[in-house]
């Protein structure tokens, strides 16, 4: 594809569907589960039977209202409920109840942290809060199944501003989204599970010469992993230039407004989805069953109480403070148990640098093993704390520190008690180090030979000869202290 | 104050509220129809610009339940009235496309 | 030996409760009345004979244990057929819902019940509520027991009826424009809508949500008080139930009010008021200055009546009414659509936007098309400020007016209907026609107030005359002992009509 002359700036707008990890439904209390057999949770309400009404959830007001203030959003004083009328088997009442004109939040934004340190902020237009719909499930060949155990699950809908501008960044803030509403525990946001899911609107900004062309913007519906959103924005940026360069003046937003296109996850492309006449005319009118919400001060301030430091505050403070690199407080940062563990560790007086050290080696690799979260191996900060001031202070070698942090992810015993209880507390007796110093030197005469030589065998022989004091040691000694022991014994 | 309304207009007010209409009712109702917003548009008159409108009878705020699991139905009493079932499923014709 | 169909529901009750007549006996007396005289009516929709029996023998039963089964022991009671019950079916007197079955009970139907109340079937009503006559029902018509050439009023008209007929001691309708007060008029008994919030609606068929309630209708205001107390309070299950406590209406009921001052609707007293209407109210206003009370003229102006030069008459109010009204019901009657319940389409259809025409082409009739239509018309894009908009700020306006009245008086006094019970098919092919009936009515709805509407005599054609009392918000208290208070002074209560002819 031929690009070299035009100046391509794709213009990239999210909507991200958050199911929230309350309880119960939204406006009934049906338990609010996935994976369970069809039609288990459901009830007068969440089937829309006549004569039911809705009760709106506390907790899930609450859940939407710490996501905003988290966005930096202004939480709404009065929000209300308006009824989106529209027709489909998922949707039991044939409308949907949700926001229209008075969003829960609005006006906020996200900061994001970029591979090469630098952040980049896209600006939340809106956050409003709304029931989902059930699933119709299309098993037969003839036939829909609609299952309503879904139905009425609170969902919050957080639209983003067009300020992405590059795969990097729309990944960036999807990723950054996931892990906010996480670490808030205002979502489990599992993709698998539907729980988060994305509506990217792209276009081009084309400039040719002093030309600036913008083509039409492409919706993408229901978009269900990164992967599906990477390669759905990759692919609309490709396939919208393409048509540009077939038709600059008739393949524009002037022109073509906006279209729906669906993913079709098997050919990773987009396609055109052809709307009914009627499809956005959607006849909101406030829900004359429910009462307005009033999100006063106090009420706000004390679910404000509730949000400890951000990841991407943490985020920052790991890069500055603890001068680590992007890639390690990225992932000291996916939630917020692990980052802790670190701080309390450090607030024993510990040193950060050997703590992200054990965190992200030994810890990172247990967490691999055992699929789980780095801060669910089981080793706490004052344990991590107190492991590190012993590497510190010499009482312990690395080698034997990996191995007592293994350990502690088993027991509730101090690292000092699992060092003595294991030998591996560092030797650092003299005596007992020249003893095997001795013990070496006479055991192995060539290597002394060689290391005494001052030849191109020396190297390797004075390690040689570290190592075999070393293993006699298991591992105790430390080799810094051997090293000097050796070179005195050899008169080096 | 009788109008007719336009018969476009009375078949796509039929579509969007999902009933189909005969020929005779698109008359019928475009005459009928026409006549009752003819009298809706008496409100007109009315000078309301700097007028609150009211949605609720009577004006609550905050009504909460809490966030505990109460009882859900049975699947059989939930589809107990469904027209077409299968395996505890509503079922419907297979449908294509997204909503509305 | 009395004929246990003759007695109020407060004398069954005391009778039941002492003893004197078993709930068995008042059940039998009752589904006795109903197999004699509903054939010719047909008020009820569906009559559960056995549940009924079955419930006055349990009542019998711990009253013999020695237990209390409520203010409404054995009381039989009918009930408007868009209450849902667990039990037969919940029809709305449409074919959509034609087998319908809800699987759960509405909470006024289950606090009458928690009373002590049996429940004899399910009474006919215009098509979801929506109509004055009842003629719109799915069902067939019910007839007045007046006059069975003409129409019960609506939508309530089954439960009017059989009110007034004795084929139950008292029922429960719902009034969502005037169903309650109205068809209580046409047939000469008192209906009751109380304050909106005051009776939950979970479980009532939602036509109207922010219009409809919940009310009584009985042979007298004591009646209607005990019902009335049955039913209210705070439904957590209900968004819009207010929590508030509720009085003890019975208790309270035959207390004259003391001072009381009655305000009488300037704008309601027109010329197109039926002239014995008028006079009812006159006399009724009388018979209140006789009690002491003062009596004043009043101003709702935006509930104002105008009369062009052709002599067609118009109201703010009624505009605003129907508007909001359909606008909400094109949205609460969008689930009717034979995915999940009810009526589906036997024919083959080529994809689910016409299984879902078909399906409500053929599950409603005309009216509810109508409504259904015109409320997603005003709804529409391009038409929500001029219409839904604007009706919500006339609805302010309108309530407004009330607030000022209710400054200066306690109570307001007007005609319930501009005429007495129509003919059968009068109105029927004039919808507009229809729908200014309900002038006197609709504001209270769009101000969310209490009013109850009582006999006030008898026209010149023998044909019953209603009288409306309207309060402020919960004043339910105040409106029933004004209305026990006029019962008492005129001797106007407890109408019946001659069934012989019917």
């Amino acid at each position: 594809m031929m690009r070299t002359s035009d100046d391509i700036l794709p213009v990239v707008g999210l909507e991200i569907h958050v199911e929230l990890a309350t309880a119960t439904k939204l406006f009934c209390r049906c338990r609010n589960t996935f994976g369970d057999p069809p039609n288990t949770h459901v009830c007068p309400v969440c089937i829309g039977l006549p004569g039911a009404l809705p009760v709106m959830n506390r907790r899930a007001v609450e859940l939407s209202m710490k996501v905003g203030l988290a966005l930096d959003c202004k939480v709404a004083d009065y929000t209300k409920w308006d009824r989106k009328n529209y027709y489909y088997p998922d949707l039991p009442k044939n409308y949907q109840i949700s926001q229209y004109d008075l969003p829960l939040a609005a006006d906020g934004r996200l900061e994001i942290p970029l591979s090469d340190g630098s952040t980049h902020v896209v600006r939340v237009l809106r956050a409003h809060l709304e029931e989902d719909a059930g699933k119709n499930i299309h098993a037969a060949a003839a036939h829909t199944g609609v299952d309503l155990n879904r139905s009425c699950v609170p969902l919050l809908e957080i639209v983003s501003e067009p300020d992405m501008h590059s795969v990097e960044q729309v990944l960036g803030y999807a990723r950054a989204m996931h892990r906010l509403v996480r670490w808030l525990g205002a979502s489990e946001a599992n993709m698998q599970m539907g729980q988060m899911r994305f509506e990217p609107n792209v276009n081009l900004r084309i400039k040719r010469g002093d030309v600036e062309f913008r083509t039409p913007i492409a919706e993408i519906k229901n978009l269900n992993s990164f992967r599906a959103l990477e390669r759905t924005v990759a692919f609309e940026i490709d396939r919208q230039y393409a048509a540009w360069l077939e038709d600059p003046e008739g393949f524009s937003i002037d022109k073509l407004g906006k279209q729906n296109r669906g993913y079709d996850d098997d050919r990773e492309q987009t396609v055109f989805q052809r709307e009914k006449e009627e499809a956005h005319d959607y006849r909101y009118f406030p829900d004359p069953d429910l009462a307005p919400v009033v999100m006063d001060k106090s009420w706000r301030d004390s679910v404000a109480a509730e949000i400890g430091e951000l990841p991407l505050a943490r985020w920052k403070r790991y890069t500055e403070d603890y001068s680590l690199s992007p890639e390690e407080a990225d992932a000291l940062t996916q939630d917020p148990e692990t980052g802790d563990i670190l701080d309390e560790a450090v607030d024993t007086g510990a040193d950060a640098r050997r703590g992200v050290n054990l965190l992200l080696g030994r810890g990172a690799a247990l967490a691999n093993e055992r699929g789980c979260a780095i801060a669910a191996v089981g080793v706490t900060g004052g344990q991590l704390g107190e492991l590190v001031k012993m590497q510190d202070a010499g009482e312990v070698n690395a080698t034997a520190a990996a191995r007592i942090f293994d350990i502690l992810t088993e027991t509730d015993q101090s690292p000092r008690e699992v060092a003595e209880r294991e030998g591996l507390l560092a030797v650092s007796d003299s005596n007992q180090i020249e003893q095997w110093v001795e013990q070496v030197i006479e055991a192995s005469p060539q290597a002394v030979e060689d290391a005494t030589g001052g030849g191109k065998k020396q190297k390797g022989a004075f390690g040689f000869l570290t190592g075999q004091v070393m293993q006699l040691s298991k591992g105790a000694a430390q080799p810094q202290e051997v090293q000097q022991i050796l070179r005195q014994k050899l008169g080096l | 104050m009788a109008k007719q309304i336009d018969i476009d207009l009375v078949r796509h007010v039929g579509k969007l509220s999902r009933i189909e209409l005969t020929d005779e009712q698109v008359r019928t109702f475009s005459r009928q129809l026409g006549e009752i917003i003819g009298y809706f548009d008496k409100l007109r008159e009315l000078d309301t610009d700097n007028v609150e409108p009211m949605a609720h009878a009577v004006e609550l705020t905050n009504v909460f339940a809490e966030d505990a699991p109460g009882e859900s139905l049975t699947p059989e009493a939930a589809l107990s009235n469904a027209p077409d079932r299968r395996d505890d499923m509503f079922q419907v014709p297979r449908i294509i496309g997204t909503g509305s | 030996m009395t004929d246990i169909t003759e007695l109020s529901a407060v004398e069954l009750r005391d009778a039941i409760t002492a003893g004197d007549i078993s709930a068995v006996a008042a059940a039998e007396a009752y589904l006795e009345a109903i197999d004699r005289i509903d054939p010719r009516l047909h008020a009820y929709n569906e009559v559960h004979r056995d549940r009924a029996m079955e419930r006055a023998s349990d009542i019998d039963r711990r009253l013999s244990a020695g237990e209390r089964p409520g203010p409404l022991a054995g009381v039989p009671v009918a009930l408007k057929d868009n209450l849902c019950t667990a039990y037969g079916r919940t029809t709305c007197s449409s074919a959509i819902l034609a087998d319908y079955r809800s699987p759960f009970t509405a909470t006024a139907v289950r606090k009458l019940e928690d009373a002590g109340a049996i429940v004899l079937g399910k009474t006919n009503l215009d098509e979801f509520a929506m109509g004055s006559t009842t003629e719109t029902s799915a069902t067939g018509p019910t007839l007045n027991p007046w006059d069975t050439g003409r129409v019960p009023g609506g939508s309530s008209g089954g439960s009017a009826a059989a009110v007034s007929a004795g084929i139950c001691a008292a029922a429960l309708g719902s009034d969502t424009g005037g169903s309650i007060r109205q068809p209580a008029a046409f047939c000469g008994v008192v209906g009751f809508r109380p304050t909106y919030g005051r009776v939950s609606r979970y479980g009532v068929v939602t036509y109207g949500s922010s219009l409809d309630q919940v009310g009584p209708l009985a042979r007298d205001v004591s009646d209607c008080a005990l019902l009335t107390a049955a039913i209210s309070g705070h439904d957590p299950a209900d968004s819009t139930s207010v929590p508030a406590d509720v009085p003890d209406y019975p208790a309270t009921v035959d207390t004259p009010l003391e001072n009381l001052k009655i305000g009488v609707v300037r704008e309601f007293l027109s010329d197109s008021l039926d002239a014995d209407i008028r006079q009812a109210i006159d006399s009724a206003a009388e018979t209140y200055a006789s009690l002491g009370a003062e009596v004043r003229e009043v101003s709702l102006p935006y509930s104002a009546i105008d009369r062009d030069d052709e002599g067609n008459i118009s109201s703010h109010a009624v505009a605003c009414y129907y508007i909001v009204a359909m606008a909400e019901a094109s949205s609460n009657l969008a689930r009717f659509d034979g995915v999940h319940f009810g009526h589906r389409t036997a024919e083959r259809v080529r994809d689910i936007v016409e299984l879902y025409s078909r399906t409500r082409a053929e599950g409603f009739g005309d009216e509810v098309k109508r409504r259904v239509m015109l409320g997603t018309y005003t709804l529409s894009a391009g038409y929500y400020d001029a219409y839904y908009n604007k009706a919500m700020k006339v609805r302010r306006l309108i309530h407004r007016d009330f607030e000022r009245a209710f400054e200066t008086v306690d109570v307001l006094l007007g005609p319930v209907a501009p005429t007495v019970a129509y003919r059968l098919g009068e109105k029927a092919d004039n919808p507009l026609q229809m729908y200014l009936g309900d002038i006197y009515t609709i504001s209270v709805n769009l101000a969310g107030l209490p009013g109850l509407s009582i006999p006030g005599g008898v026209s010149k054609a023998g044909l019953p005359l209603g009288i409306q009392l309207i309060g402020p918000v919960f004043s339910e208290q105040t409106l029933l002992r004004a209305g026990h208070m006029f019962e008492q002074a005129s001797g106007i209560r407890r109408l019946r009509p001659d069934l012989a002819g019917t």
